[in-house]
């Protein structure tokens, strides 16, 4: 079937079978591979992508829902010359080690940030509504859909939180 | 040239620091970093020759027995099956191919054949639906359930461990069970198979690309020299991608049959079928000490399982004969030969789950005999290997558990059960740490251009582990140039064998192969500079001997090359090697539900040269979430009729996430060990594992007295011990 796919800012037109996910269509048709498969089952966000701003699988999206929507990948975020602030601080602070998980858990925690200035509460907060602090435990627990197996947890947390105090979390995004 | 070493003899000039650019151990970001982090880090299937098509594993649904006939594929090019086709991974180090012949069934999950299609869609769905038609022959699958064999060379005594046990003051004496564990890489197996000819490029998630190359080369009946292997980036490892594998070598032969390239990636649920897992382990463990706590016997019986076919067995009890002193001992390791999927290496095999119940054990004596398992623990280390009366290379047991003691606030623990806040009940633990050391062959190549670049190579592998930068740290040090001016290639088979990753050896075996490398090149200049090699000082581009100073880029006239060459030698052997270190652990136990939340962790560590601080800091906190993992949440449980993998995803196996992981302290002890070649370093890939869940589970027992032996604590077992 014809989709057509806004991705980082350009167009794509593909034609894919039907059962072609989201992530298969980045990584096998459009030679995307910054957006991993770690499961294929939404079981470690490896293959998170935002679309429309949002935090989502992209295993667990057909290719066709996302027609029509903006998405944006990893490469979207920021190149090696020119990396956002999340990305810098997950180098400095080593969050990550075989990289694999990397590019979902940048993507996740780009709009982990801005779910947090929109006033989403987690189970971790203290209130509903509301400024929420930036500790570990509210890190933590946002990011937890994020499994990292090198275990790069306690340096992805400081990463995380002195990106924040940066306030444009994206470079380059759609 | 080619500098060669054997590790003969010890290196006690501590030349790596006296080096003029000061950049070896310093906390440098990752080289290979900014393509990390971007996502333009290529890794196994991350490739798209032309005319790629996509091949699909099939599995097979008995546990035992033959393949009678493979139905059609609707909709595929091909379903390959061939005889070359692997049962199982090969070990680590194997030379050889794993066994092959995907007809003979030995366990459920096996990988029977290959479906291959144009897009990977149509590839799965008729790899999902084919018939296949077995005969099923039937096979023990529970480790319980058979005879286990007793391996000759696994089995050693010393004095007499029950006379002791009568004897002494304090005893112990129980049984551990930690069951099945898997490795579970972020980035499942996958290879990309291209043929040329008779030549064929394999790129592949894998660990150690020598080995590898040779298994390959055995399995698919072609020569070595006709096979490359690329693994550029690996997305960990862990133990699972140290020997190939079923999709490598199926990807190879389809992408023969069918002269297009093709890529196989395991889903998730056949990583945990088909990559080895760390077998379950029964561990009886006992302790005689006196009243003082001096032990007098140690006795450590264990019982493992893997596939009759397979010479794998997790040696869990290979620290035991070192780590502390008695004069009774025995260590009895059983086998039970059974179908489940095929044990091998997984992170610290052996110490992972052996020390982590030892010290279990420890504390539990401590708890017995009244005094601080602490100073228990002191009151035990030997001064030589009890068993052999060797030396050890070096010995930071004692430091890094004072230390320890110190920094974590050890003298603030309450007595078992006293300290409770709200619902949550309060403990802290420890445990020693201790890994078995060695080097493994090592070659890798340096070369240095008249513009002051150099170019390091060799087919070592960067499995997450920090490789790139930790060999660019070396060459920058040795040849005197900033770090952007070093380049490392890795994960290529044209380039020099390396030791490969595996073992925690990787890091002090590829680095003094570099060393030896840039050693040859220095001498190289030295000649040029017409000094002594000893005398010579480079640093930023510069070549200094007494008061002659020169461009680095004069002394050469195009570039000059050196190869380094790295072999273990006596030391090996005159010498115990291993590193040290301790566990340290608080939590809070939920009264009513049973949940431990582990509150911090820390660890103090003796590795012998720290070659990056920060990428060494990551390795340790990868082995302490290990370790959370092993105490609280990891099972992969076995089907008791068939024996096939029941937690076959990481929605069933529970790896730590973020909320189970708090903010860990990782300190390491300043350490030169001069027994492990001129970098005296060693391994800490898995020290950091090896007893940290020991640490999480004594602190259990501190904070609401309940003693889990049957691994992991969940919820369920901590509730059923609590008292109302
Ligand atoms: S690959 Fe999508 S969640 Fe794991
Ligand atoms: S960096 Fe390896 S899984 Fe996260």
């Amino acid at each position: 079937m014809q989709i057509t796919l806004h991705l980082n800012g350009a167009t794509h037109d593909l034609d894919l079978d039907p059962r072609t996910t989201l992530l298969d269509a980045l990584r096998h048709h459009l030679g995307m591979t910054g957006t991993k498969k770690g499961c294929d089952h939404g079981q470690c966000g490896a293959c998170t992508v935002l679309m429309g701003g949002r935090r989502i699988n992209a295993c667990l999206t057909l290719a066709c829902m996302a027609q029509d929507a903006q998405i944006t990948t990893i490469e979207g975020l920021g190149s090696p010359e020119r990396l956002s602030p999340l990305q810098q601080q997950f180098l400095d602070h080593d969050g990550f080690q075989c990289g694999y998980c990397t590019p979902g858990q940048i993507c996740s925690a780009t709009a982990m940030l801005e779910e947090m200035e929109a006033g989403w509460p987690s189970h971790a907060s203290e209130n509903l509504d509301g400024p929420f602090e930036l500790s570990h435990a509210e890190i933590a627990e946002r990011m937890s859909g994020n499994l990292c197996r090198c275990a790069a947890y306690a340096n992805i947390v400081a990463a995380i939180q002195q990106a924040a105090g940066t306030t444009d979390h994206r470079e380059d995004a759609a | 040239m080619t500098r060669h070493l054997r590790v003969d003899g010890p290196t006690h000039d501590d030349r790596l620091d006296h080096m003029a650019q000061g950049i070896l151990g310093q906390p440098l970001n990752r080289l290979e970093g900014p393509l990390k982090v971007t996502g333009w880090a290529a890794y196994a299937a991350e490739a798209r020759p032309a005319n790629m098509v996509y091949g699909v594993l099939v599995q097979a649904t008995v546990p035992a027995g033959k393949v009678l006939e493979i139905g059609d594929a609707p909709g595929a090019l091909a379903v390959i099956q061939d005889k070359r086709m692997v049962r199982y991974a090969a070990q680590g180090m194997d030379q050889k191919g794993p066994t092959s012949g995907p007809d003979q069934i030995e366990y459920m999950g096996q990988a029977i054949a290959l479906v291959v299609a144009e897009s990977f869609e149509a590839a799965r769905h008729a790899a999902q639906n084919i018939a296949v038609r077995y005969k099923v022959s039937s096979v023990p699958v529970e480790p319980e359930a058979v005879t286990p064999e007793l391996p000759p060379k696994k089995q050693s005594a010393a004095g007499d461990v029950d006379k002791a046990m009568r004897e002494a003051a304090v005893t112990l004496d129980q049984v551990w069970h930690t069951p099945s564990q898997m490795s579970a890489a972020m980035e499942p197996h996958a290879a990309i198979a291209e043929w040329d000819g008779d030549q064929v490029t394999i790129r592949a998630a894998l660990q150690m690309l020598s080995s590898n190359r040779k298994q390959m080369a055995d399995a698919l009946g072609i020569k070595e020299q006709n096979l490359r292997l690329l693994s550029p980036y690996v997305g960990g490892g862990f133990g699972s991608k140290l020997g190939i594998n079923a999709e490598a070598v199926s990807a190879a032969i389809a992408a023969k049959e069918l002269g297009r390239p093709v890529m196989v990636a395991m889903t998730r649920q056949q990583v945990f079928d088909l990559a080895h897992r760390r077998s379950e382990t029964r561990q009886r463990i006992r302790l005689a000490c006196d009243a003082d706590g001096r032990l007098t016997g140690i006795g450590h019986e264990v019982l493992v399982s893997n596939l009759p076919s397979s010479e794998f067995t997790e040696p869990v009890a290979q620290a035991t004969p070192f780590t502390y002193q008695a004069a009774h001992r025995q260590v009895v390791h059983a086998v039970a030969r059974i179908h489940r999927g095929c044990a091998g290496s997984v992170r610290a095999p052996g110490e992972a789950v052996g020390v982590t119940v030892f010290e279990c054990a420890m504390d539990e004596l401590a708890e017995a005999a009244g005094i601080d398992p602490v100073e228990l623990r002191l009151r035990n280390i030997p001064d030589v290997e009890p068993t052999t009366d060797r030396p050890f290379s070096s010995h930071k047991l004692a430091e890094a558990l004072r230390e320890g003691a110190r920094l974590f606030g050890w003298s603030n623990r309450k007595p078992t059960g006293q300290q409770v806040e709200g619902e949550w009940m309060i403990g802290m633990g420890m445990a020693a740490a201790v890994r078995v050391n060695m080097l493994v062959e090592s070659r890798a190549r340096v070369t240095l251009t008249q513009d002051g670049q150099a170019v390091v190579e060799t087919d070592m592998t960067d499995i997450g582990t920090g490789t790139y930068t930790i060999l660019g740290q070396l060459a920058a040090e040795m040849l005197g140039l900033p770090i952007e001016q070093v380049e490392v290639r890795l994960g290529d088979t044209n380039f020099p064998p390396a030791s490969g990753s595996g073992g925690s050896f990787g890091a002090a075996s590829s680095g003094n192969s570099v060393y030896l490398a840039c050693e040859e090149i220095r001498g190289q200049i030295a000649k040029a500079m017409d000094c002594d090699e000893a005398d010579l000082t480079l640093q930023d581009g510069m070549a200094r001997a007494g008061n002659v100073a020169r461009l680095l880029s004069d002394l050469i006239d195009g570039q000059i090359s050196g190869e380094g060459h790295l072999q273990p030698g006596k030391t090996e052997k005159s010498h115990r090697q291993a590193t040290w270190g301790s566990h340290w652990a608080e939590v809070a136990v939920n009264r009513w539900t049973g949940e431990v939340r582990v509150r911090r962790m820390m660890g103090v560590f003796a590795c012998g040269r720290v070659l990056n601080e920060k990428t060494a800091r990551s390795q340790c906190l990868g082995g302490m979430t290990f370790g959370i993992g092993i105490a609280l949440t990891e099972a992969m449980e076995h089907d008791s009729r068939d024996g096939h993998a029941v937690s076959r995803d990481l929605a069933e196996y529970h790896i730590p996430t973020h909320a189970d992981v708090p903010p860990l302290e990782v300190h390491f002890l300043p350490e030169r060990d001069a027994y492990v070649g001129p970098l005296q370093a060693k391994g800490l890939g898995e020290l950091g594992i090896c007893g940290a869940g020991a640490a999480v589970l004594n602190a259990i027992h501190n904070a609401c007295g309940v003693r889990v032996r049957h691994l992991p604590a969940t919820p369920d077992k901590i509730v059923a011990g609590l008292k109302d």
